[in-house]
């Protein structure tokens, strides 16, 4: 009986071979990799700042530093992770310079506000989409995430927004999966209660 | 199951990692308490929703300014 094939190898990530040419000093190659990741890290950036000159900025840094470290990024992770990270860095760093936020740390911001506990029981309907028009629509969402602490608003952009998995989120954070867990619930929870002051079917009670 | 039971339960739920010795008490647990089933369905609606609408724009003139200052960074000799 033929033997069943089996996969000899695991597939590769394309990224592996244009990160491979870049190292070795093939331009076009890196550009390759800007054109794919320059609208996720301008947007990771825009989401953690809440600043566009800030997300402007943090995205060219990002890049650059990149380049300049490819040496560094050992194929452990997926190209896209690591740059996350590297973005996720130069957006908490250049908070923390505005120093406009009182926590910009990852950690310190989990203690405070425990907006975490559910209240608001009603049912969205109709739906947020049949409710606001688009621009509306954007501005809530623009504002409600504007008002989450952000170590929550970083884990849940990498989470929800960007659709990493939970341990690319750890590691993009460095935090452990179960501090991602917890963010992210609660992160979660809140822009639930928040949102549901603008969905929440009308004439439904707040509590029951 | 509580309601607290199952708040700690719901990251799991979503990403379909249950204990399955859990499972038919977080399934039971929806169906009994209305509050629960809503909290569940408006976090998923949450979710969805920021999935699904680019809230920041990232204009094409933009894009091409930036991407043009890393390549000139790049690709200058220092």
């Amino acid at each position: 009986m033929p033997a069943i094939q089996s996969p000899a190898t695991e597939e590769v990530h394309p990224d592996v071979a244009l990160v491979e040419r870049a190292k070795k000093g093939d331009t076009a190659a890196f550009e390759q990799l800007v054109r794919q990741y320059d609208r996720q890290i301008f947007r990771v950036a825009q989401h953690i700042t809440q600043n566009r000159e800030d997300a402007e900025d943090i995205t060219q840094d990002a890049f650059l530093k990149a380049y300049e470290k490819l040496d560094q990024f050992q194929g452990n992770s997926k190209f896209s992770t690591w740059l996350v990270r590297i973005a996720v860095n130069e957006s908490l760093m250049r908070l923390r310079k505005r120093k406009t936020s009182k926590t910009v740390s990852m950690d310190e911001d989990v203690q405070t506000e425990d907006g975490s506990i559910p209240r608001d029981f009603a049912e969205w309907r109709p739906n947020p989409e049949q409710l606001y028009g688009q621009t509306e629509l954007g501005d809530i969402l623009r504002k409600t995430i504007q008002g989450l602490p952000p170590g929550f608003r970083t884990v849940f952009t990498l989470r929800d927004v960007e659709n990493l998995s939970t341990e690319e989120t750890a590691e993009a954070l460095g935090l452990s999966v179960p501090a991602v867990k917890s963010r992210l619930l609660r992160a979660r929870l809140q822009l639930r209660e928040r949102l549901s002051r603008y969905f929440k079917q009308k004439n439904a009670g707040a509590t029951t | 199951m509580t309601c607290t039971d199952f708040l700690s339960q719901l990251t799991d739920y979503f990403d379909g990692k249950v204990d399955p010795k859990l499972l038919a008490e977080v399934q039971a647990h929806i169906c009994e308490c209305h509050h629960c089933e809503v909290v569940l369905d408006t976090t998923r609606q949450t979710i969805a929703i920021y999935r699904e609408h680019e809230i920041y724009e990232f204009p094409t003139d933009l894009r091409e300014r930036l991407h043009a200052a890393i390549m000139k960074k790049c690709t200058d000799p220092r």
